[in-house]
């Protein structure tokens, strides 16, 4: 089992003729994913060949969903594009749509999210500006690199793409369940609390690693989710003790703004809570080798 | 991006929000030019992007031109908290009776907008919300519906604006949330929103922060950029559409991927807590510099060349996780790099710590040491290779 992308899980990819798309679609066929179809205005009809597999093309998502039976889309149209995009998948009611699209202005995030709410949340939305998610062994959805791991009982929820990764590759030998990249936007569909209480369901994800950095007060609010409601082990880190405040830190979000949002906030949080903090990535990995081995 | 307050200013006007009527000033000529054809009593404010000017001294008033220019012959080239004043804003004054606070802004946390409103403006609105936090309506704004007359009525009504301003303020409200979308805002503030002896309302101050993802979309909003005040490095960096910040320490950083480079920064200050930095200090990361997840030759040798040619680098530490990148790319990109370097004259001199791990690990540390550069040191782990980084950093302070 792994937390909402499964082996039965029918993917679409909306922007799948872009050279992103195309890439990332041949990356997620080779990991065993099952993309059904992909989605561009104006190229329905055609099919795009993967290493001999014919990906048909859709002109809309709700056709593409009729056609092929699709519960996941995952995005990489450009950032003018994305809020038409996320908007189509969320009124075709695709359960889980995969915003991987950097650099979309936070009022196109706002107005698709508020849709998605006044529509009744039928669209789990992971992103935007992140790397998607990933069940090892099973599916992948966007573009985190599928050999890294196999399948394992750690659930991973990173703001951070790199940072996923790299935690994906020290704990290698583990495995994960699934491995959820949430992504660095100021405005987020799923946060680090989506994942903690999908993973806290799971019967098959033991621990979980949570991974946040600057800005906002995510973490802050995921620790005191944590106390009230989360039972199994949690490891965390966080990353940006040494940013300046008012500085954009690469991600949109990664910003301490006046004193809110610092790094050390949210470990004295976390802390506060009984979640370990690693103070480094390779500690993190190591606080949870020994989770994981005293577990067994 | 924050604005200015005469950027700001001019946005509102723009938008047809009221503002008095000003100018802006780079030399103390052309504060007078502005005194003079304003007439009469002008008040003439420091231009910089930090609070608290006022105290400092940057905000007077002058009652003619002459004034008006010995006002910003002080002011100009002012230094206040590390920021230097470039320009003064000259405005014609207002006879002020009440104060009040207006905000609209980017509510993470609920992934929505709000509007934070007060009749006690004019102060710091945290202050007012530490104080009395009763005086602070903060009502919750669905992006899809915005703020119509309606939203704007009930946002009055719950700050308990006087009956004899409301609708002025209702009218500024909407105007004030139209500007705030169409100029894809995350930060408008109003504070003072000021009602005049006479009764008119008035936006007095204007903050406002842009986001610079919807750049796309606001040509115009190039205008905006202030080159002066921007680090060299970064506004190189920028051209080269890279995405870098400088700090203040001694070990250049290159990694892939924002958050592998802030958990970079990290590891390298605690490696270098205990070495010997300038001015009694520990040694620490010069940079923030994310080359994205590709880390091509080019973008590796343009990465290198800014955070080399920063006279404070001692050593560098390239950080790579090699994910969708294979490292053994990545190893090609660093040993093309350094030859692009040198082909275009640039003297690498300084030593480089290179950390890969991941996807092809190992046959990237191989083309590195079969490249054998002298300046090129291949450390296996991310602490190791920090603390490494900053050993060579601290030998070269």
């Amino acid at each position: 089992m792994a937390i909402w992308l499964t082996k039965d899980s029918r993917v679409i990819v909306q922007g799948m003729t872009g050279s992103e798309g195309s890439k990332h679609t041949r990356r997620m066929l080779r990991a065993g994913t099952a993309v059904v179809g992909g989605v561009t205005p104006g190229k329905g009809g055609q099919h795009v060949d993967f290493d001999g597999v014919p990906v048909p093309v859709f002109n809309s998502v709700a056709e593409a969903k009729s056609a092929t039976g699709a519960d996941t889309t995952v995005i990489f149209v450009p950032p003018k594009f994305a809020r038409g995009a996320v908007i189509e998948a969320i009124d075709a009611e695709i359960g889980l749509a995969v915003v991987i699209t950097e650099g979309i202005p936070v009022h196109d995030t706002a107005t698709f999210w508020a849709h998605a709410v006044a529509t009744g949340n039928r669209t789990r939305i992971i992103g935007p500006n992140c790397p998607g998610i990933a069940s090892p062994g099973a599916a992948n959805a966007g573009i985190i690199p599928a050999d890294i791991t196999g399948p394992g009982r750690v659930g991973l929820v990173s703001k951070s793409g790199t940072l996923t990764y790299q935690m994906m590759y020290e704990l290698n030998d583990i495995g994960f369940s699934t491995c959820v990249g949430i992504g660095g936007d100021p405005v987020i569909g799923t946060t680090h609390i989506d994942a903690l209480a999908a993973f806290q369901d799971d019967p098959e994800t033991e621990a979980v690693v949570m991974i946040g950095e600057i800005g906002g007060d995510a973490e802050e609010r995921a620790a005191e989710f944590i106390e009230a409601n989360v039972t199994k082990p949690v490891v965390a880190y966080i990353a940006g003790f040494t940013a300046p405040p008012g500085k954009t830190m690469g991600h949109a979000g990664a910003i301490i703004s006046g004193s809110s949002g610092t790094a050390e906030a949210k470990k004295v949080a976390l802390e506060a809570v009984g979640v370990k903090v690693g103070k480094t990535p390779s500690e993190t990995a190591r606080l949870m080798r020994e989770v994981m081995t005293g577990a067994r | 991006m924050d604005l200015y307050e005469y950027q700001g200013r001019e946005l509102f006007a723009r938008h047809g929000l009221p503002v008095l009527d000003g100018g802006v000033a780079t030399t103390p000529e052309e504060a007078r030019a502005i005194a003079e054809r304003l007439g009469g009593r002008v008040v003439v404010k420091a231009q910089v992007k930090t609070g608290g000017r006022g105290k400092a001294g940057g905000v007077k008033l002058a009652d003619d031109a002459d004034e008006a220019q010995a006002r910003a012959t002080d002011i100009l080239g002012m230094d206040i908290k590390g920021h230097t004043v470039h320009k003064v804003m000259l405005t014609v004054t207002a006879d002020i009776a009440e104060e009040y606070y207006f905000s609209y802004l980017l509510d993470r946390a609920n992934r929505t907008f709000l509007a934070v409103v007060s009749v006690a403006g004019g102060m710091e609105i945290e202050h007012v919300a530490e104080e009395a936090p009763e005086r602070v309506a903060k009502v919750p704004i669905d992006a899809v519906r915005g703020v119509d007359e309606a939203l704007a009525r009930e946002i009055v009504a719950e700050a308990s604006f006087p009956a004899d301003v409301s609708d002025q303020v209702v009218a500024i409200a909407v105007k004030l949330w139209q500007a705030f979308v169409a100029e894809d805002a995350t930060l408008v503030e109003v504070n003072p929103l000021a009602k005049t002896s006479d009764g008119t309302v008035l936006c007095l101050d204007a903050k406002v922060t842009l986001d610079a993802n919807a750049d796309f979309r606001h040509p115009d909003h190039v205008a905006f950029e202030d080159k002066s005040a921007v680090d060299p490095l970064e506004q190189l960096a920028t051209e080269k559409d890279l995405n870098y910040v400088k700090l203040d320490g001694e070990v250049g950083i290159i990694g892939n991927g924002a958050g592998l480079v802030m958990s970079t920064l990290d590891v390298v200050a605690y490696a270098g807590e205990d070495l010997a930095g300038p001015d009694n200090r520990g040694v620490r990361p010069a940079n923030f510099l994310d080359i994205g997840g590709g880390a091509s030759a080019a973008v590796m040798a343009n990465g290198l060349e800014i955070v080399l040619s920063d006279p404070a680098v001692k050593s560098v530490f390239v950080n790579v996780f090699g994910g969708i990148t294979a490292c053994d790319e990545v190893a090609n990109g660093i040993v093309q790099a350094l030859a692009l370097l040198a082909e275009r004259g640039e003297s690498v001199t300084k030593p480089l710590v290179v950390r890969l791990d991941g996807n092809n690990a190992e046959a990237g540390r191989s083309i590195l040491d079969s490249a054998n550069n002298p300046l090129v040191e291949r450390v296996d782990t991310m602490d190791g290779a920090a603390r490494r980084a900053a050993e060579l950093a601290a030998a070269g302070v």
